[in-house]
């Protein structure tokens, strides 16, 4: 395995897998991944649903739920390690220098609680300071996510916040503590797609303004186009490409990558044939041995029967490939 | 193998990997084979008048009656053979559960899924009656309809299925409606079908996994309802003994050191209820799809 | 919220309503009210003088109206057996019920929720185990052998206990109440265990099941990720979450735990309301019968508006309504 080169990271993660023991099999969702984030750098997490990009997201932070546990692998945050670590060391660095944004806002705020009384649990976790101070704190971060009149927002119940206010609340709660990297797991997937465009600007502004690193998981490379510094292509619990983002977008160099991008509705001529994977995204309990993505590739050989490698193609890329696109 | 036999097999692999559950289900078995097995099973017919004599009355077990047996467990206050009495008693109470419940759920059932499908103003008054009665607590119910019916076999399942159909009707109700607005509903509406074979040959078994969580709780009740209503004095006649009338008959002989007749009994009727309600649970929990196993 | 009140409120009437014709109905239909005013044994003149006097030679739908004036005004009838009016009789047991169904209640709340958040926090836990199958037995095993056991256990082999009856009373807002003195402590205790165990079955099992759901959902994923202690998210969030599904149950079950008092006042000779409709269904004491029956539909309609305000009270999407 090439070592991952970037010089003083914030995240570094090394062989990573995160295994499911469920009663039908082992259920490998992440299944050796090695990720680097530098300082404020962004780095999207591309992948179709089930390619383990959440539990990814999840394993950092320690919140993988039985039956599913981290098996091996390192994850060294600010030259700790956390795999292993104890529980209460965990806690501490969640919400504080490590924060999540999840997906769905209607489900990640508590219905009975009003936004305040959320924000200051979450001020309180970490800091022994008044109730008014932790409101202050909340009211300053609700103005910074461009959430207009906070007073009334802070009183108010999740339930009478529009989905991208809700979403805007979550992200304020992850900045509260001033984290040096957060995961954001899909965070616009399940809003309006007019608020989606909003929430990403807000994101991409508070990211360079707070110099916070940020993972994007997203399953939407569009997405990532305009956000992200590096991409991270993810493939049935493995990487199979990463790069700046730029080349892996205009020169892709896996075949699941390249895939992806032609099934993008883009300026084809309307009535053509919208270009399609072939085939499903195989199930974590039956995966064949050999490249995961061998039965949807049109380029496979019986090469791809063993698991190729994750090979440097350049300084900060790699591809998982026995083929890759722009080979020689 | 079809879906649903596959489906079945699944659930039982489940089951069996539970020991409490499988030891809870094969109690219930042997209580029903003894029950079913009983006049042949038992050493004396406590309903033969003839078998009875008051001299054998509150003797301790191992006693050996006037009529040449050894009394197990003892006699009762009226000179009945306890495990006699106890075995008949079981039987009742079995019959009496599964029969309320039987007759709880097919009426329930049909009410509540019939309900949901007719709709409208009628759906709603009906499900505020259902509402109604299950704000209502099931023994104050029974209690009533037993003191008003009077004595009996078929009164006493009358008042116990009254009292518990509308959990059923609920459930029925919540379930169909659920299955109401999936697309197959929709599609069997449209071929030349008749409504009412499309809602007991395809909707109905698909509302059944949570009927039958319902089903085995209430067959429990049943039986405890039994148990205290006849321990109250009401339901049964005194010539044919459930383990509520043992209990309460022994109830006053307790204090003078007797235990024997009002505590077997009541351990027979514990065992069953608790092996009942531990099935139940273990099938609710394999049933409920909102714990991720 | 308030079109909420109001419309519960009416919803309330209406059903009293119902429950009032049904009675009337119910006592038409047994057989002739004149039997559930006097006793079989009046004499020709006073039945004539009752029977003008109720107006049993009325249409029907006046009689009933007559009926609704009765109950409104407060006249149930006189008892046949204690001769003193219906409601004087209710309300002079009442107070005996109550403080045992309350003990009940409370003792099964105050400690059945905290143990079954424990069994639903950590459900594999071997004390989590214990705590689910002791709550089977307390949900299964009738009231009234629970009952016996409790009474051959503490009464008579162990004589720490008195075996049945009220204790001492004292005063209080003008009504005897016995928990104010240390005898009836004495005399409350084991009904009030008896009658809480059913209860405190159900509130460890819903407050097992509660939790355990609460626990896998994202909000709980959410407030981990922000770093919040275990204590702290059982506290403020779980505990809020699962209030709702358990007042809801508490109320109705609160009504039921009255009613199941029926069988734990029997066995320990406890003097409330439940004690009192066995006795008269086995004296066939007909208008304690028929009052009482009114008398609990009203309460139990009065329970769960309450328990429907209190829910809104608790749950700020019906409070504040939709946005």
């Amino acid at each position: 395995m090439n070592a991952v080169t970037i010089s003083d990271p914030v995240l570094a993660v090394r062989g990573l897998k995160t295994h499911f023991f469920t009663r039908a099999g082992v259920l490998k969702a992440v299944d050796g991944i090695d990720l680097a984030v530098a300082r404020g750098e962004i780095l999207g997490l591309v992948g179709e649903s089930g390619s383990g990009k959440t539990v990814t997201g999840f394993s950092i932070l320690g919140l993988v739920d039985p039956p599913g546990r981290i098996v091996e692998g390192s994850i060294r945050f600010a030259g700790r390690e956390l795999v292993g670590l104890a529980n209460e060391e965990l806690r501490q660095l969640r919400g504080r220098r490590i924060a999540m944004v999840f997906q769905d806002p209607s489900t990640t705020l508590n219905p009975v609680l009003s936004v305040g009384d959320q924000m200051v649990l979450a001020v309180h976790a970490h800091e022994r300071v008044s109730r008014s101070a932790a409101l202050a704190r909340a009211r300053e971060l609700l103005t910074i996510v461009g959430i207009p009149s906070p007073d009334a927002r802070l009183a108010a119940y999740p339930h009478q916040l529009s989905g991208g206010m809700r979403q805007r609340v979550a992200i304020a709660i992850a900045l509260l503590h001033r984290p040096e990297i957060i995961i954001a797991d899909e965070p616009t997937t399940a809003l309006d797609v007019s608020i989606q465009g909003q929430i990403l600007f807000e994101i991409r502004r508070l990211a360079r303004d707070t110099g916070v690193a940020l993972i994007w998981i997203t399953h939407d490379l569009a997405v990532v186009s305009n956000l992200a510094d590096r991409i991270a292509v993810m493939y049935a619990g493995r990487i199979v490409e990463d790069g700046a983002a730029q080349d892996v977008l205009s020169r892709p160099q896996h075949p699941y990558t390249r895939g992806l991008l032609d099934s993008v509705p883009g300026d084809a001529p309307a009535g053509d044939l919208l270009p399609q994977i072939p085939g499903t995204t195989p199930s974590l309990l039956t995966l064949p041995p050999g490249c995961s993505f061998r039965d949807r590739c049109a380029r496979a050989d019986q090469l791809c029967a063993t698991m190729p490698e994750l090979t440097a193609t350049a300084a900060m890329a790699h591809v998982r490939c026995h083929h890759p696109v722009t080979a020689a | 193998m079809t879906t649903r036999a596959a489906a079945i097999a699944d659930f039982w692999g489940e089951f069996r990997t539970s020991p409490i559950a499988l030891t809870a289900f094969a109690v219930i078995i042997v209580i029903a084979i003894l029950t079913i097995f009983a006049p042949w099973i038992a050493p004396q017919d406590p309903y033969d008048l003839a078998n009875i004599d008051l001299m054998d009355a509150r003797r301790p077990p191992g006693y050996v009656g006037t009529g040449g047996y050894v009394h197990l467990l003892g006699t009762d206050a009226q000179g009945r053979d306890l495990l006699s009495a106890m075995i008949y008693g079981l039987r009742i109470s079995l019959q009496m559960g599964l029969l309320a419940g039987a007759i709880a759920l097919t009426l329930g059932a049909t009410l509540g899924t019939l309900a949901a499908f007719v709709g409208g103003r009628i759906e709603a008054m009906v499900m505020r009656i259902v509402d109604l009665q299950l704000s209502f607590p099931a023994i104050l119910l029974a209690l009533v309809l037993a003191a008003v019916l009077g004595k009996g076999k078929t009164q006493l399942v009358m008042a116990l299925a009254a009292a518990q159909y509308a959990y059923f009707a609920r459930t029925a109700h919540g379930a169909a409606i659920a299955e109401r607005g999936k697309d197959y509903v929709e599609a069997a509406l449209s071929t030349p079908l008749a409504p009412h074979t499309v809602i007991f040959r395809h909707i109905l078994p698909n509302c059944l996994p949570p009927l039958i969580v319902v089903a085995t709780v209430q067959i429990a009740n049943a039986i405890a309802l039994e148990a205290t209503l006849s321990f109250l004095g009401l339901g049964l006649p005194s010539t044919e003994p459930s383990l509520g009338m043992l209990i309460a008959n022994g109830f006053q002989y307790l204090l003078s050191g007797r235990y024997w007749i009002s505590i077997y009994p009541g351990i027979a009727l514990i065992v069953l209820i608790v092996a009942i309600n531990v099935v139940g649970d273990q099938i609710r929990d394999q049933l409920n799809p909102r714990l991720k196993r | 919220m308030l079109g909420y009140v109001i419309q519960r409120l009416l919803q309330a009437v209406l059903v009293m309503a119902v429950m009032s014709m049904i009675v009337f109905i119910g006592v038409y239909a047994i057989g002739n009210p004149i039997d559930v005013l006097l006793s079989p044994d009046a004499d020709q003149k006073i039945r004539a003088d009752t029977i003008a006097r109720y107006g049993l030679d009325r249409p029907l739908w006046e009689q009933y109206f007559a009926f609704v004036d009765r109950l409104v005004r407060g006249d149930f009838g006189r008892s046949f057996i204690f001769g003193i009016s219906v409601l004087d009789l209710v309300f002079s047991r009442l107070p005996a019920t109550l403080e045992l169904t309350i003990a009940a209640t409370l003792g099964a709340t105050l400690i059945g929720v905290p143990l079954g958040m424990y069994a639903g926090y950590k459900p594999e836990s071997r004390l989590s185990k214990s705590i689910m199958a002791l709550s089977i037995l307390g949900f299964s095993v009738p009231t009234f052998w629970i009952g016996i056991v409790l009474i051959y256990t503490f009464a008579i082999t162990f004589p720490w206990l008195p075996a049945g009856r009220r204790g001492d009373t004292a005063m209080l807002f003008g009504v005897e109440w016995s928990f104010l003195t240390l005898n009836g402590l004495k005399h409350l205790l084991l009904p009030a265990l008896n009658l809480s165990l059913f209860k405190l079955a159900m509130m460890i099992r819903l407050a097992r099941a509660g939790t355990r759901e609460v626990m896998l959902t994202d909000t709980v994923r959410f407030a981990r990720a922000a770093g919040l202690r275990e204590s702290t998210i059982l506290r403020r969030h779980v505990l809020k979450l699962i209030a709702i599904p358990l007042v809801t149950v508490f109320g109705l079950e609160l009504a039921s735990t009255m009613a199941f008092a029926v069988v734990t006042e029997t066995i320990f000779s406890w003097p409330g309301v439940g004690k009192l409709i066995i006795d008269s269904i086995m004296t066939l004491d007909r208008p304690v019968m028929v009052s009482y029956l009114v008398l609990v539909a009203f309460m139990f309609i009065t329970i769960n508006l309450i328990v429907d305000l209190t829910y809104a009270m608790l749950d700020p999407r019906i409070r504040k309504g939709r946005s």
